[in-house]
Parts: C-alpha cells; structure tokens; sequence
C-alpha cells in the first residue's frame, strides 16, 4: 500500500473529488497560489484553476454563506476555514443557516457544503489559533461532524463528506498534517457514523480523538508493558456518532477512559461517557475517566502550553486510575 | 451618487398594472387578514407585515425571469406571494401545517418556496445575503444566465454580513441583485439612531458596486429599475445595489404600538405614500371597480383561511424529520 500523510491525504481527496464532479469547488482564504496556511491545497489551482480554487477576502462569514448559497444551488463546495478557532466568526451561518435551511424548509432543500477547519495546540500558537472547538459544532442538530486522526482516514471520510448532502463541518489537526500512513491505492469511501478500532485490548477501552488517539497508542504501549490491555477507539465521526462499537467495547474492558484535547468541561467525552455509563452501567468496574486540557485558554509558553493539553502520559494515568493502580 | 430614477414612462401595461394593483391588493388584505388572526389567537409564533411596501415585491418580482431565485427577511409575507407561494400554501404555513409553503417547520420567518425560486426566508437580519453571493456564484460558475436577489431592511446595512457579502458580491461580480426595502426603521429605531449615513447606497458604492436608486411607493418605477438592475447582473457586469425608498406603515410586528413614531407623521405617510392608493389614482379605478377587485381578493384571503384551517396539523413526532438528509 502506498503512504501519505495526513496533509496528502486531504489534498487527494480534494484533488480526486474535483476532478471526477465539476460542481466540487474550493474557497478559502490563500488557498490558491499559497495553498492555504497548512499547505493542504498546494498545486490545486494549477490544475484547477482559480475558479474552482478559490481564494477569498479574510470574510468568514461571506465566504461560509457564499458556500452555504452555492450548496443550496447545486454545487458541491468545500470552503476552507483557516483555523478552527475562526469557525466562531462564521458560526453564524455554520449554525443558523447550513444546519437549518433542510428543517426549516420541511426538506425541500440540500445544503451539500463542508466547512473544512483546523486547529490544536502543541506548536505556541496562543489562546487564538489553538482551540479545539469541535464539541460545539456537535451540539447543533443539522450537522454532521468529523474528526479524523490518521491519513487513510481524513482521506476517505472527506470523500464521504464531500458527496454527503448534508453540511459536514470537519476538523483537522494542526499536528497531524506531517505524520505519514499507509492508503489503499484507490480512495475507499468511510462511512460517517463508524468508529474504527485501533488496538484491541481486554482491560480497558480509551475512547479517544484527533491527536489524542496517537498520544492514547502510545500510552497503550506502555501499559501493555506493565501487563495492562488496552483497547483504542476512535469514533471518527461525532455526529453520527457510532455508539454501538464504543459501547461493546466498554462492555468487553468494563473500564472506560475517554481523551480529547478540548477542555474537559463540557467536551465531547462528556457525551461519550453518558452514552457509556447509560448502555454499559451493569458491566462498569470503575467509573468513567476523561482526559482533556485543563479550563484555561492556551497559553503561550510552551511549557504552559505543555502542562494545560494532555498527552500520553495524562491518558496512562487515566488508565491506571480506572484499573485501580494509583 | 445612485442615479435617481423618475417615473418618465410606464413599461408595464395598463393591463399588467392592473395585475400589479390586483396582487397589491391581495398582499395588502391578506396580511391584514394575518394581523386579524393573530390577534384573534388563531396563529402561533410572532408575525411581521410588510403593510406599505407591497410595491417593492411586486415590482421585483415581477422582473424576474424564470430561474432566478430571491432570499427574504423576516418580513416576507409579501415576497413569497409576488413569488408565486399561492395563499393557501402561505396561510397553511403560518397555521403550522403540512400544507404549508414550509410544511409547518417554518412559520411566517422561515417561508421557502424551492420550486418557485424563493431561496427562504431569513430571521437572522442579514443571513441571507451571504446566501445570495454565493447562489449567485453557482449560476455564474455553471454559466446559467440567472440572477440571485436578496431582500434586506436598512438595519441590515449595518451589519458585517451585509458588508462581506456586497463585498464578496462585487469582487466576484457574480449576477446578484441587493434589494434595499430602506423603510427607515430598524425596529423601532429610526435610521438617524442606527446609521451615520442619510443616503445607504454609499456603503454599496463604497465597494464599487453599481446602485440604482427607485421611489418604491411606485411600482411601475420598481418593475422598471429592478429590470434594469436584473439586465445588468445578467449580462456579466456585476451585481446591483437597488435602493427602494419606501415606508412600514404599520408597526415591526403584530402588536406593537409603535410609541417610538410620531403619529401627525405617520398618518401623513399613510395618507400620501400608500402604494396601493398611489397605484389606483394613477390608473384612475373607480369605486365600483375598486370593490370589485377587492370582493374578489378578499375572497381568496378568505378561502386560504378555511384552507389552512382545515389543513392537516403535523403528528408530533414529524419533528424528527428532515434534520438530514
């Protein structure tokens, strides 16, 4: 199998989406000739054109409704927003808009969009370019939400979402752009609302996203070592979310640790852990550990920085608390 | 400066501006009808009329060709009528049913009408315009010779989407048409409490966008200006900026007392810049025609009364639909 990385993995996804349907089209700020601040789209417009790879103002809102619009009317577009952080500046449309047109219609309309973002902590950026926002986009019924943490993912669950019919925000992280993976040679298709398990594992189950399922692999390494299995899930998609495969899973470890680098209060393991405690309460040996940053804005410093988001060892810890090691 | 554009000579037949008078008509009693309603209790929610600026959407809408789409405001009764929503399916709608233009998920804020071209109604001030540009690219990016209208206030003017979305408009020149209904009220604050500007086209102009400014109590007026407006964003030159002066003559929204107006003022107003009455003296209609017209529209508000009243409510769990597709 060939490899990608996690950057190469979305370009191509793009790259194939636009070339096999017309109405698949980019906007985003200096996504063109620069191909946007991560290097994702690099080399698209010289394929496609500045027409398809569009460049637009520092206009989140325009460019989030002028998407939402373009949907509406039959295109398929893909609009970059820069960092995640920014998904705050055209939350109104991603909110009021995309989410609802299709209810508030009584269905009579699509709104095929993806609001590509990324964002995450780990490089200095500040409180302003390192959040991880994800668990608000999940709160607004009406849209679907991605997070995919390894190259053969991000590529074929961006190819679901760009034929989805329903507006898909997807996140990527800012960290996992350079890391490299094995891709099957054609794109294969993942579908939105299935979890993928990394490692099997008898003792406990780290549910875990984004960056954190690679800091959870390689906190299950070191278990593994101190004869502690653990088993790692990544659900992939927040919404829909695949609870049946989280679920059996716990039911199997009967310990649960969930792991994301958004702040703890009121993260999306608060969800995954009221899911498990629901469908799996008579099969919990110990209650529900989370992994998160700690309630402050990112800081700076980079051993502040360091200490707020979590890391492999914040996730071994959890681990040892569920099996009752501490 | 917009250029100021003076009723010289009607474009529209006698006939047609007795057809214009005719939907007026019915837009004006069919809102009436909806004040009644509300206030009878019959409709839930809150509901705003467009009592006063029903040339605006006729003489829009009339313009447009087959394909081309518009976006509304929270005031939108008078929109999706001139778009072609027939009363039933509106009242329907603002009785919560399925027959409804938005199959009761909607109400009187959120009135669609995809078959017809009406992109929906918006209760964000400003949501739509973003929407506008970006339909507008689709068309342009697809070489599909249709134009992309979006209804605003003048409260809407100031805010950011309103300037991001012009600004995107004019840099992509894509085939939009910004339809400023300048009622003077945000609300219940007058335009010299929400903008320093006394003529708004200036913040159009000020991204190189062409304006066309038009008497909106005219509908003749509007139908000619807005096909002007709608031949330029067509033709590939670029959106328009049209700027309708006209006048709410009844309150924001079903109820309001309106404390904040001046009342000499206001039945001024009433008495000088009523389109409908405007449009009647021009085509000299006589009494006996007058009541005719109007027995014979009231009858159509009165029957999508009885329509939407014996219309089917949704089951409660209906709510769970269309979330995804």
């Amino acid at each position: 199998m060939p490899t990608l990385t996690y950057r190469e993995a979305v370009r191509d996804a793009l790259l194939q989406a636009m070339r096999r349907d017309e109405s698949v089209f980019l906007m985003g700020e200096d996504i063109a000739e620069m191909g946007g601040s991560m290097g994702v789209t690099q080399g698209l417009v010289a394929e496609f054109g500045p027409e398809r790879v569009r460049n637009t103002p520092i206009s989140e809102m325009a460019l989030a409704g002028a998407a939402i619009g373009a949907a509406v009317q039959g295109m398929r577009p893909v609009a970059e927003i820069m960092y995640e952080d920014f998904m705050t500046l055209a939350a109104e449309q991603v909110v009021n808009q995309a989410a609802k047109h299709r209810y508030m219609s009584g269905g009579q309309i699509t709104v095929p969009v993806v609001f590509r973002t990324q964002g995450g902590a780990g490089w200095s950026p500040g409180a302003q370019h390192a959040q991880q926002l994800e668990a608000w986009f999940v709160h607004i019924p009406g849209l679907k939400v991605v997070f995919a943490s390894t190259p053969e993912d991000v590529r074929g669950l961006l190819w679901t979402s760009i034929w989805d019919d329903n507006p898909v925000v997807f996140f990527e992280h800012r960290t996992l752009y350079g890391i490299r993976g094995e891709v099957p040679d054609e794109i294969e298709p993942i579908p939105l609302g299935k979890a993928r398990v990394h490692r099997e594992g008898e003792d406990v189950t780290v549910i875990a996203t984004g960056r954190l399922v690679h800091e959870s692999l390689k906190a299950a390494e070191q278990a593994e070592a101190e004869g502690i299995s653990v088993e790692v899930v990544d659900p992939r998609t927040l919404q829909p979310l695949d609870e049946q495969t989280l679920v059996d899973s716990v039911k199997k470890t009967n310990r649960c640790v969930v792991a994301h680098e958004a702040v703890t209060r009121m993260g999306f393991g608060a969800e995954i852990a009221a899911v498990i405690q629901h469908d799996a309460f008579d099969w919990l040996d110990a209650p529900i550990e989370r992994v998160g940053a700690r309630f402050t804005p990112i800081p700076f410093a980079p051993v502040m920085e360091t200490f707020v988001v979590p890391h492999a060892e914040n996730v071994l810890e959890a681990i040892y608390t569920t099996v009752g090691k501490r | 400066m917009a250029g100021v554009e003076r009723k010289t000579k009607a474009t529209l037949s006698e006939a047609e501006l007795r057809d214009c008078f005719r939907e007026m008509l019915l837009i004006r009693r069919f809102e009436e009808k909806v004040e009644e309603r509300f206030r009878a209790g019959e409709l839930p929610g809150f509901l705003h009329v467009a009592i006063g600026q029903e040339a605006v959407a006729v003489g829009v809408c009339r313009a447009l060709a087959d394909g081309d789409v518009i976006a509304s405001t929270h005031r939108a009764h008078g929109h999706s009528l001139a778009k072609g929503t027939t009363p039933n399916e509106l009242m329907a709608e603002l009785y919560g049913k399925l027959e409804g233009c938005s199959h009761g998920y909607g109400g009187s804020m959120h009135l669609y009408d995809v078959e017809r071209g009406n992109m929906g109604a918006n209760a964000v001030v400003g949501g739509g315009l973003p929407q506008v540009t970006g339909a507008a690219l689709a068309f342009k990016l697809r070489g599909e010779p249709r134009v992309a209208v979006a209804f605003f206030g003048d409260g809407a003017t100031n805010i950011g989407m309103f300037h991001e979305a012009l600004n995107l408009a004019q840099l992509w020149k894509v085939p939009a048409v910004f339809v400023l209904e300048d009622n003077k009220w945000a609300e219940s604050t007058p335009e010299s409490q929400h903008s320093p500007l006394r003529d708004l086209s200036k913040r159009a102009e000020a991204f190189g966008m062409k304006s066309m400014k038009v008497d909106g109590q005219d509908v003749d007026a509007v139908y000619r200006v807005a096909k002007r407006a709608l031949a330029h964003a067509r033709g590939g030159d670029g959106p328009v900026f049209l700027h309708v002066d006209t006048y709410r003559l009844h309150g924001h929204y079903i109820g309001d007392p309106q404390i904040y107006r001046d009342k000499e003022e206001l039945e001024r107003i009433v008495e000088t810049k009523d389109p409908i009455e405007l449009l009647r003296e021009k085509l000299g209609i006589s009494e006996d025609e007058y009541a005719e017209v109007d027995a014979e529209v009231q009858a159509v508000v009165d029957a999508s009364v009885e329509f939407a009243k014996s219309g089917t409510d949704p089951r409660p769990e209906d709510a769970l639909r269309n979330v995804y597709v």
